[in-house]
């Protein structure tokens, strides 16, 4: 994928991009705002990674703003030391398609990045019906079957299923599933989430063969066939 | 004119700075000092304009009602008659105030004690107050000349030196009045002054010392108005006095709870770039490091979240809507962690519950208290969720059935960074209850612990339309039943 990386602290720049590019991105760099408004609007990306607070007179709301005003809909990842849920709402409001806070681990930058573009393609058409691998959803008649055979489910566990199988072969984040599936934007302090993670293997991989939700470690699942 | 308007400003600056350097005593006193000599020149005034007009209009009719029956003694006798009537009248005049002259009509003297014609007195139709010389003296004299049949010229007049005395002392009187009546109003001035001074002394010293840090000073009550304004100071000095408390107790326990995982987590990498032999045991203690500098990043977001809270900004994302579904929602959320842990969490909750307010902190808050629940319960325990409306009051409670909590805790619970001692090897920082507090603060409501025979309840009770009460202060107690208490 090819990503614009808007980002004036340098330590953190080049942690980003040495990731990225250790996970086969072709990563642009800007490191004002200027600068990353001009190669924004100038070229195409597939993800744009912005800053919020950003020195050279333009911040990463504006870029975004005069994006979104240019009708160009490439996702963006907003990135942020500034953690109020009110800026957090003000972020998504112009125009932002995920908001991180700092500090932030990679592999939960990683995860967003990747659930993101995908969304910015597959996602588009209406599907009724998710597979991988012999796990089968139907989202019509909202039933699960794992080769012949069926799997009931909570609604909970249902739309926990769901995310994981739409973002199949991706990581996705414990905070990414409270905040996609659960819809809250706090640290639940607990393993909540593992637990009803653990609870949904036992339906639907415990008993088959092969596993299909995995665990990753420091980051949080993955759903693929081995 | 340009260089008229870049002035006039320059002047009202001016002006401002020199007034500020007024006190508002000193206004005030000048005011009533202003006030007071104003009033007392006008009605000085009106009262010398009074008497000595009386006194003027007296000689007048005097002098008139004599040309009277001098005039009706010629009709009646004839010139010699008027001639012997005057002179009777001169020859009665004790005081010598009378003054006469009869003149012939070829300029001749016939009667009266005066010499000659004076020259102003011209017109017969009007008074005239001159000076007359006569006996050698000089003395303002009030005349008035009468044409008389025959052509006879009479002149009738007072000497009026008597008057001018009087009017002298009276304008003298008068006026020491008046410097006097200044004088006062001016020391009135100075007292009121004084007395409002002494007033904004008292405001103003309390003010500095706490300006300069000594927050235990407040303001003395005097027992009249300005209590008022001594109350409302004092009320908001404890105010002011907790936060500040608050912000000290937050910036010790900064200082130790998270100095101690900084700390851990630098010796660790210390440790690991000093003494790893293996890539393994650097890996590994690098992320041992992460992982503590994450529960750092936690337990900021926490602080700064409750200080968002307490800070009432908030209050911006109310709004009115069922709090059932909400809270449904967050006990589905644990109900899983708490069958892990062999607890059963039980519901409790009415079919609807209308609330003013933001669900999201309420889910917050109250997935604190079953995340602390949980912690703390006894497998094979049940912790209940319960929410019900009693009048205007909604409580949401979270009941345990585990070991509770020592008497002396239960009032410090909800201090930032408090950690019971049996809670100590835990994990968590101890911030989950001053969340639950600042959320049921910002509500205008109350949370408080109650010690149950078996277990703890923990009661968040909030006003069910918070928007039309003004959120009270209140503390942690630790069984408070009502959070109309402080909302008188």
């Amino acid at each position: 994928m090819r990503i614009l990386l808007v980002e004036d602290d340098p330590t953190v720049r080049s942690f980003i991009i040495k990731g990225l590019r250790e996970t086969g991105h072709l990563v642009e760099e800007a490191d004002n705002g200027k600068d990353g408004l001009f190669l924004a609007v100038s070229e195409n990306f597939d993800i744009i990674i912005l800053d919020r607070m950003l020195p050279g007179g333009i911040d990463g709301l504006r870029i975004l703003e005069t994006l979104r005003a240019q009708n160009n809909a490439t996702p963006v990842l907003l990135l942020s030391a500034l953690a109020d849920v009110d800026e957090r709402v003000a972020g998504l409001r112009a125009g932002g398609d995920d908001y991180m806070t700092k500090p932030f681990a990679f592999s939960e930058l990683l995860a967003r990045v990747e659930a993101l573009a995908r969304r910015g393609s597959a996602e588009q058409a209406p599907q009724t019906k998710l597979v991988v691998a012999d796990l089968e959803m139907d989202l019509l008649s909202r039933t699960v079957k794992r080769g012949d055979e069926k799997i009931d489910l909570q609604p909970r566990e249902f739309r926990l299923l769901e995310f994981l199988m739409r973002h199949a072969g991706q990581v996705v984040t414990r905070t990414m599933l409270l905040e996609r599936v659960w819809d809250y934007h706090f640290d639940p302090q607990t393993n909540v989430i593992d637990v009803h993670v653990s609870r949904l293997r036992q339906k639907v991989d415990k008993p088959f063969d092969t596993a299909l939700i995995h665990t990753i470690r420091n980051a949080g699942y993955i759903l693929r066939a081995e | 004119m340009p260089h008229r308007a870049t002035r006039l400003p320059h002047i009202k600056i001016l002006w401002q700075r020199a007034w500020r350097y007024r006190s508002a005593g000193l206004g005030f006193s000048l005011a009533y000092g202003f006030v007071f000599a104003i009033s007392a020149a006008v009605f000085l005034t009106f009262l010398w304009w009074n008497t000595t007009g009386t006194l003027a209009r007296e000689v007048g009719q005097a002098v008139e009602a004599d040309a009277q029956s001098l005039t009706d003694r010629l009709d009646q006798n004839g010139v010699p008659a008027l001639i012997q009537a005057i002179q009777d009248r001169l020859d009665q005049d004790v005081e010598d105030e009378s003054l006469y002259l009869l003149m012939a009509p070829d300029g001749t003297r016939l009667a009266g004690n005066l010499h000659a014609w004076p020259k102003p007195v011209r017109n017969d139709e009007r008074f005239y107050i001159i000076k007359i010389s006569r006996d050698g003296r000089t003395a303002s004299a009030q005349l008035h000349a009468y044409r008389l049949p025959n052509n006879l010229h009479l002149l009738i007049g007072r000497d009026v030196r008597g008057r001018d005395m009087l009017r002298r002392v009276l304008t003298e009187t008068f006026l020491w009045s008046w410097v006097m009546v200044t004088a006062l109003a001016i020391g009135g001035g100075l007292v009121v002054r004084g007395i409002f001074s002494r007033i904004l002394t008292s405001i103003a010293q309390t003010t500095a010392a706490i300006a300069h840090g000594d927050m235990r000073q407040r303001m003395p009550m005097v027992g009249n108005e300005v209590d008022l304004v001594a109350q409302t100071v004092n009320k908001m000095l404890d105010r002011i006095t907790r936060l500040m408390e608050g912000v000290k107790q937050v910036s010790n326990s900064i200082a130790h709870d998270l100095r101690t995982p900084i700390t851990r987590a630098r010796n660790r990498l210390e440790d690991a770039s000093l003494h790893a032999k293996t890539n393994e045991e650097m890996h590994d203690a690098i992320d041992r490091a992460v992982a503590d500098l994450d529960h750092i990043t936690s337990v900021f977001d926490a602080l700064m979240r409750i200080a968002q809270i307490e800070a009432g900004a908030r209050r911006a994302a109310f709004e009115t809507g069922d709090l059932v579904k909400p809270l449904h929602d967050i006990a589905e959320l644990y109900e899983a962690t708490a069958e892990d842990a062999g607890l059963h969490l039980a519901q409790d909750l009415p079919p609807r519950l209308m609330f003013y307010g933001d669900s999201r902190l309420i889910q917050q808050g109250v997935a604190n208290l079953i995340d602390n629940a949980i912690k703390f319960s006894p497998p094979d325990t049940t912790i209940t969720l319960r929410a019900s409306l009693s009048g205007d009051l909604v409580r949401i409670s979270v009941t345990d059935q585990g070991a509770g909590m020592a008497q002396e805790d239960l009032a410090r619970a909800s201090e930032r960074f408090f950690r019971a001692d049996q809670a100590r090897n835990t994990p968590g920082a101890g911030l989950g209850l001053s969340l639950v507090q600042a959320v049921a603060q910002l509500h205008g409501g109350t949370f408080s612990l109650e010690p149950l025979q078996r277990g703890l309840r923990a009661v968040i009770s909030l006003p069910s339309n918070s928007n039309e009460k003004p959120p009270a202060p209140q503390q942690i107690t630790e069984a408070s039943p009502s959070a109309h208490d402080a909302d008188i």
